[in-house]
């Protein structure tokens, strides 16, 4: 398993002059990006959110690394400016380094692709990446738990209507209700709120 | 019978039908596979998934195998294509503006004239042909510049071939940041509906018989585990009979409109499968036969020839050896594995796995192991012939 080892020499500002380009649409997100690489001794990022602007900005800014989420259609962009490497001077070169497999397992794990400048030294991309992957993992994470937490909320309010109709209908009570519906679910091996929301459905049609 | 689970990566377009068709109708069930369809963001992210082992199998561009196996890309690897999953597919078009221009030097939308087309892009276009492609080891780009370049007013300097994600190719084209592109279905019928873009000519059109998209897998993975390999293909060639019988377009289209992999509206899918294409808002759609196809003419087969064809390109584009990039490629299109895969279902086979590309101008006969085989048409627009000169001198 891999695990976050940050050099405290990190801290001190010896690797300001390293310049990141951070692809990401999310502000929020991109703010906690750049605050872990601030944090972690680096201060030259540049934050962009549209793939219209990724070609302009890779070739005004010259950047060293390029941190893009794994999820990020536009990374196929990216793919294309290191491979037309004749057209653009000296482009990417190569997510992280494929070379250092536990590298580019950790990064992908923690959905985050990196883009690295031909002839830019290993030691040097690997703190920066280990900053971001510790990061990513946290956002990720924090977000999967917001979506699935949206998600319970509003099966619960249509298993919620599912159960009042059921309750009006055919006159029951509310765990019964809910019986009903586990029973029907599970004899059509399907989920509750898929029963749940058929139901309403239905329900809405019949108005 | 307990089911082995695969996971297969793959990009939300209409070509990815015989996964699909696999998966729902029950075709990987049949062969022991319990088969997930991982949904993937970029072909970058897919090309990284199937390198790192993340996923066993990988609906791929058909140049993408071949261009890792060479060592190209950011992801070098050694993968296979184990089968070809379909056959033509994509389409260019041009922006509203740039249709209009070409209009005004008396051209005419046939659709299926890439001479004219190409002339009137030339005449009417701007210095630069800014032009749009899902990735840079496309068959997009090579049909492209397999057409383009054969144009007397061409020169490498008027285009310039930008990568976009599908998705993204009407905006694009709305904002005008493109001139033109070339796409698989369904984002070159979005770009007509939403960007007021025309269609100008079905990828087909280049080529008769271009490999699209393939099936790709780890080569070390795919030698350990050969079960899963025989399986896969097998339920793909059975899905892929199934999407391609007329009586079935309806269904397909329904039940790809219906599942979870493809987040397409039914209107966005039809046109691909039923090979009705409309080419400009508001007009009636043209029927192109050749437009997409799963399984005729031995459509599946992962011809050698074809992966020499395609190293062609990437060794120039790339300036590698031609001869050592063909052996290196052929021998990425697994052939000997499909074979092996079909041969005890009775499937006929091609009594060899190269073939002339580019010769045949009918459905023709070809020596098969049951004698039944027919190809074609496989002609290129220009009437070149690819002989990779690896094959005996066929028979037909």
């Amino acid at each position: 398993m891999w695990s976050l080892r940050l050099n405290p020499d990190y801290r001190m500002g010896v690797h300001t002059d390293l310049n990141i380009l951070v692809v990401e649409l999310d502000q929020a997100k991109a703010r906690e990006i750049i605050a872990a690489l601030t944090d972690g001794g680096w201060n030259n990022v540049t934050v962009i959110a549209a793939a219209s602007a990724l070609e302009r900005t890779v070739t005004q800014q010259d950047p060293d690394i390029i941190l893009i989420d794994l999820a990020n259609p536009d990374r196929d962009t990216l793919e294309h400016l290191s491979s037309v490497s004749n057209a653009h001077k000296r482009p990417v070169a190569m997510f992280v380094d494929h070379t250092d497999e536990a590298m580019t397992q950790a990064a992908i794990s923690a959905g985050l692709s990196a883009y690295v400048v031909n002839g830019l030294q290993k030691d040097r991309i690997k703190p920066v990446l280990e900053t971001a992957i510790a990061r990513f993992k946290m956002v990720t994470k924090m977000q999967s738990e917001l979506d699935a937490a949206k998600q319970a909320l509003a099966d619960r309010k249509t298993i919620d209507r599912a159960k009042g109709l059921l309750i009006r209908a055919r006159d029951i009570s509310e765990d019964e209700a809910y019986n009903l519906l586990r029973k029907t679910a599970m004899d059509q091996g399907r989920k509750v709120i898929d029963v749940a929301l058929a139901l309403v459905t239905a329900a809405e049609l019949l108005q | 019978m307990r089911l082995t689970q695969v996971q297969c990566g793959y990009l939300p377009l209409v070509d990815c039908a015989p996964l699909i068709i696999a998966k729902e109708l029950k075709f990987a069930a049949q062969e022991g596979l319990d088969l997930t369809l991982v949904k993937q963001p970029s072909w970058s992210a897919l090309r990284d998934m199937l390198a790192l082992g993340h996923i066993d199998f990988a609906h791929m561009l058909a140049p993408m195998p071949v261009a890792m196996s060479l060592g190209l890309g950011a992801m070098p690897s050694r993968i296979d294509a184990l089968m070809v999953l379909s056959i033509n597919g994509t389409v260019t078009g041009v922006s509203a503006e740039l249709d209009q221009k070409m209009r005004a030097c008396g051209w005419v939308n046939q659709f299926n004239t890439p001479r004219e087309t190409s002339k009137a892009l030339f005449a009417a276009a701007p210095q630069v042909l800014r032009i749009g492609v899902p990735f840079p080891f496309s068959m997009h780009r090579m049909l492209l510049e397999t057409w383009l370049s054969q144009d007397p007013e061409f020169s490498p300097d008027r285009i310039k071939i930008v990568t976009i994600p599908p998705a993204k190719m009407a905006e694009a084209v709305k904002n005008g940041a493109l001139d033109m592109f070339c796409v698989g279905e369904p984002w070159g019928t979005v770009a007509v509906q939403q960007s007021g873009a025309t269609l100008v000519l079905p990828g087909a059109s280049i080529w008769e018989f271009a490999p699209e998209k393939v099936l790709g897998a780890r080569h070390n993975w795919a030698e350990q585990n050969p079960k899963q390999c025989h399986a896969m293909i097998r339920a793909i060639y059975k899905a892929t009979n199934w999407l391609e019988r007329p009586e079935n377009t309806a269904l397909a289209v329904e039940i790809l409109a219906r599942s979870q992999h493809l987040d397409l509206p039914d209107h966005a899918i039809d046109p691909a499968l039923s090979r009705q294409i409309v080419t400009k808002s508001g007009e009636p759609p043209k029927q192109v036969d050749q437009f997409l196809s799963f399984h005729k003419s031995a459509a599946n087969f992962p011809w050698r020839s074809q992966a020499s064809w395609i190293s062609d390109r990437l060794a120039k584009w790339h300036g590698l050896e031609r001869d050592a990039a063909r052996i290196t490629a052929r021998a990425s299109f697994r052939s000997d594995i499909y074979r092996e895969a079909l041969s005890p279902l009775g499937v006929d086979m091609p009594k060899t796995s190269e073939k002339v590309e580019g010769t045949m101008a009918a459905p023709t006969m070809v020596a098969s192991t049951l004698g039944e085989m027919i190809l074609g048409p496989d002609r290129f627009f220009n009437g070149a012939v690819f002989d990779s000169g690896m094959s005996r001198a066929p028979k037909w």
